[in-house]
């Protein structure tokens, strides 16, 4: 018998009597990170990793019941063992690990296989089966080391500021928002919305190093702001806030920049391809490192990527969220670095 | 190729036509003067010949790559273009190369003729020392349109104010014939080659849509009043005993119309007329869809010669005597016209007449009438006006009817290509015909992004089959199509197609059994034959 079936609610372990990153209220949900789309509100107990508590107890509610995990470390539940490795996708994100009489089950959540200086890096885990996500499951896209990136960005910033233009970038507050500051701290003072100050006081608090940063405030100056480097969630992208900025440019960060309709889609000035999924290269390599006889492929992508699988002699299944279809990859697009990292 | 690469990303990611011609300016400042001229040849629509067929570029790309063909088609039909698919897929350059534009240019040139072997031994080095945004460009170069949002407008403006010469006679240069592989760009911005040509027209002075009562364009007797004819515009050129006909478009239509070749003998040389080519019987203006099975064709038949034919419609003199009189007024051009057209009256080729009214009222009950003649309404044009360059608002006005309109059903939808490859943006309608629904129209525009959003979500949640690319879906939304003429057509099912639908707006007060019949539309072709 399989160790997980996809049911309306989500990921469900019969054996273990729980749910992995659940859409509806459930009694046991593990989580596999913080983003919202992975986790939500109303279940009983929630199990995640150390780092991702914090972060849920602030996005949801104090009065979470929230177990947590190491990486590595493992607890029982109804007799499946279920453990935790590094996704790699963002702070505290988590591959599922399950195992029952033998057999085992790895539920990856959203990873990616760069070290992005601040996520602990993602570890292939061996399986017979693999629950993958596929953002970017086409072979078009394919990451440019992130250091190059981090330089296009400053490049920009420094043209900006050269021409007295602020420079903003759009990420989103949970993840994509601390690498960018881990990235770009320097010289450059980083500006940061409320939301993003938030998350950032609970990530240090929860002992991660995360280079010092300027919460933007009422009192906050346009030409401070000229100077420096503002970061704020892709809620704020059309926001008259940052049209009465001086001359604001504004940059998205995200996967889906690697391609030009979607860069003129949004109506930004630039457009930077840096993401917290795997690749192509990378969602290959990582399933390939799993041994998995079986895959089964989520979010994105699924109906291509779960064919390639296929002719490579990998069995793999498409499997359908909640979101429906076709809507996943297009809603992704449509709101691009503001679903993405979800 | 780099500084280009940089400029077309630049132009790509700004819709704001100040950052584009500031970014052709910092190009035109510091670029390679020969890469300057291959720039405005591209931008231009003056592609060099392709050597190579997309087809190959795709087929050696995926084999290279070892993409299965039914994958290289999801990926393009998620980037929404072949260079850029084929740019991606790529892995990456292992050399780099300092190439200038037009080193590739004729590199690529010099391909023609030789075997696909040696082709793709090309193709094949260059994709391998050239960065993902330069082989995007090289791709294009051999396969595509740089579809970026440069106006020919743009593109003077931004070369007047790096040059700062006048934008008319810049205009008029790149306009004119010219061979991007043998000018300088010196040449060409100062139109050393336009004198020695006999062929080059004038930039077409065109009109802004009237938007306010006509009332406010001030007293009826300042303006000139004239129907608004559907058809081609062109210009007559003849000089040195050479006639020239040219479309709109800039391209060279004289073959085509051989109807208006007499004008070579009627015309005394230096003179260059702007009118509407149409289909024209017994001095009366047929359909548009008459006219268009003359148009885009090699060879014309003797029954389509028969059929549909030519004549033209003459709007205004732009020189004569080989004097440059676009300066003048229009009231002065106009004199000339009528007495350099005076004994032309048997002939295909006329005047476009005046229409006389005293108010204004008079005028609009007179446009109520512009579609039993075939017209599409009246132009308005000052007495007092130069012929300008291109557009500008205040002198010239179309004001033309409304177009016809009909109430439809969504029943197929496709995703778009460029900009909108994610998104279902085009749409097929249908209408009623008893039971059944039959489709008379696609289009895809006239919706604003945010009810792009909505329609695709819709799409998205409601589709019934997926035909390729193509999702049948509920036959629930109801939109206004409009469109601007009706003909037979043995192609469609519904046995008439429309001309120019576009998508006036999204009835949500209407359900589908509200829509319009097949038979309503039949009707209304009737009425227009």
């Amino acid at each position: 018998m399989a160790l997980i079936e996809f049911t309306k609610k989500g990921i469900y372990c019969k054996q273990g009597d729980f749910y992995v990153d659940p859409w509806w209220p459930v009694d046991y949900a593990v989580t596999t990170h913080g983003h919202s789309d992975h986790v939500r509100f109303g279940n009983k107990y929630y199990l995640c990793h150390t780092l991702t508590k914090p972060i849920i107890k602030r996005r949801i509610s104090e009065d979470l019941n929230v177990e947590t995990l190491e990486y590595g470390e493992n607890i029982s539940r109804n007799g499946v063992n279920i453990s935790f490795f590094p996704a790699g996708h963002i702070i505290g994100s988590a591959q599922v690990r399950l195992e029952y009489k033998g057999e085992v089950c790895v539920i990856s959540g959203d990873y990616k296989i760069e070290d992005d200086g601040i996520t602990t890096p993602f570890e292939p885990v061996k399986c017979h089966s693999f629950v993958s996500e596929s953002t970017f499951g086409l072979p078009v896209y394919k990451w440019q080391k992130q250091q190059i990136v981090f330089n296009g960005i400053r490049n920009w910033v420094n043209d900006n500021i050269n021409q007295q233009k602020t420079s903003v970038l759009i990420a989103y507050s949970l993840g994509k928002a601390q690498r960018l500051i881990k990235n770009l701290a320097g010289d450059t003072p980083i500006y940061v919305h409320n939301s993003i100050a938030n998350l950032n006081e609970v990530i240090i608090e929860a002992g991660v190093n995360l280079p010092e940063t300027i919460r933007i405030t009422p009192e906050t100056t346009k030409d401070e702001l000229r100077k420096g480097i503002v970061i704020v969630p892709p809620v704020m992208r059309d926001s008259r806030w940052i049209k009465n900025l001086s001359h604001p440019v504004t940059g998205i960060c995200s996967g889906w920049m690697q391609v030009r309709a979607h860069r003129r889609w949004q109506s930004a000035d630039a457009g930077f391809a840096l993401s917290d999924h795997a690749d192509w290269p990378g969602l290959m390599e990582a399933i390939r490192a799993t041994g998995a006889e079986k895959v089964y492929v989520t979010h994105g992508f699924t109906a291509a990527f779960s064919r390639f699988l296929n002719d490579e002699g990998i069995e793999a299944a498409e499997v359908l969220t909640r979101f429906g279809q076709e809507d996943d990859e297009e809603n992704k697009v449509d709101l691009a670095g503001q679903n993405e990292n979800k | 190729m780099k500084r280009f690469a940089k400029l077309i990303q630049q132009l790509e990611l700004s819709n704001k036509t100040n950052d584009k011609i500031e970014a052709l300016v910092d190009y035109f400042n510091y670029a390679d003067d020969k890469d300057k001229v291959w720039v405005i040849a591209l931008f231009t629509g003056k592609k060099p010949k392709r050597p190579i067929k997309s087809a190959l570029l795709k087929y050696w790309a995926i084999a290279i790559t070892e993409t299965p063909e039914w994958l290289f088609a999801e990926s393009y039909a998620n980037v929404g273009d072949l260079s850029e698919t084929i740019a991606l897929l790529l892995p990456p350059a292992e050399n780099t190369s300092d190439f200038q534009l037009y080193t590739w240019i004729e590199e690529l040139h010099d391909l023609e003729g030789k075997d696909d072997e040696t082709k793709k031994e090309f193709i094949l080095s260059a994709w391998n020392k050239l960065e993902t945004q330069e082989r995007f460009i090289f791709n294009k170069l051999i396969s595509g349109n740089f579809r970026i949002g440069v106006s020919n407008k743009m593109l003077v403006n931004a070369l007047a104010k790096q040059s700062s010469l006048d934008s008319a006679q810049i205009m008029h240069s790149i306009m004119g014939k010219w061979d991007p592989y043998k000018i300088t760009f010196h040449e060409l911005i100062n139109g050393i080659h336009v004198n020695t040509d006999n062929s080059w027209p004038y930039p077409f002075c065109l009109a802004y849509a009237l938007e306010q009562e006509p009332e406010k364009l001030g007293l009826i007797s300042e303006w000139q009043a004239e129907w608004k004819w559907d058809g081609i515009r062109g210009q007559i050129v003849k000089r040195n005993g050479e006639l020239f006909i040219w479309s709109r478009g800039e391209e060279l239509v004289t073959e085509q119309f051989p109807e208006l070749h007499f004008m070579m003998g009627v015309l005394p040389d230096g003179v260059v007329l702007d009118g509407e080519i149409l289909a024209v019987q017994d001095k009366r203006v047929l359909s548009f869809s008459t006219l268009q099975q003359r148009l885009n064709r090699k060879t014309i038949s003797k029954k389509q010669l028969e059929d549909a034919p030519i004549g033209f419609f003459v709007y205004d003199v732009l020189e004569y005597e080989s004097k440059d009189f676009r300066e003048e007024p229009l009231s002065v051009r106009r004199k000339i016209l009528e007495q350099l057209m005076g004994g032309l009256d048997e002939s295909p080729v006329m005047i476009s007449p005046v229409i006389n009214c005293s108010s204004w009222d008079e005028l609009a009950d007179l446009r109520q009438t512009s579609r039993s003649i075939n017209s599409e309404g009246i132009m308005l044009k000052k007495l007092s006006s130069h012929y300008h360059s291109g557009r500008k608002r205040g002198d010239w006005w179309k004001w033309k009817i409304n177009p016809y309109t009909v109430d439809a059903v969504m029943i197929y939808a496709q995703k778009g290509s460029g900009r909108r490859a994610n998104f279902f943006t085009d749409y097929t309608f249908a209408v009623r015909d008893g039971e059944n629904l039959v489709t008379i129209a696609k289009a895809y525009s006239g919706l604003t992004d945010k009810e792009i959003k909505e329609v695709n979500s819709f799409v998205t949640r409601n589709a019934i089959e997926k035909f390729g690319p193509v999702r049948t879906v509920k036959p629930e939304l109801v939109f206004e199509i409009a469109f601007e003429g009706i003909a037979e057509s043995k192609r469609h099912k519904a046995g008439l197609a429309l001309r120019f639908p576009r998508i006036l707006r999204w009835r949500k007060d209407k359900n589908a059994d509200e829509i319009n019949t097949l038979e309503d539309l039949r009707q209304l072709l009737q009425s227009t034959l």
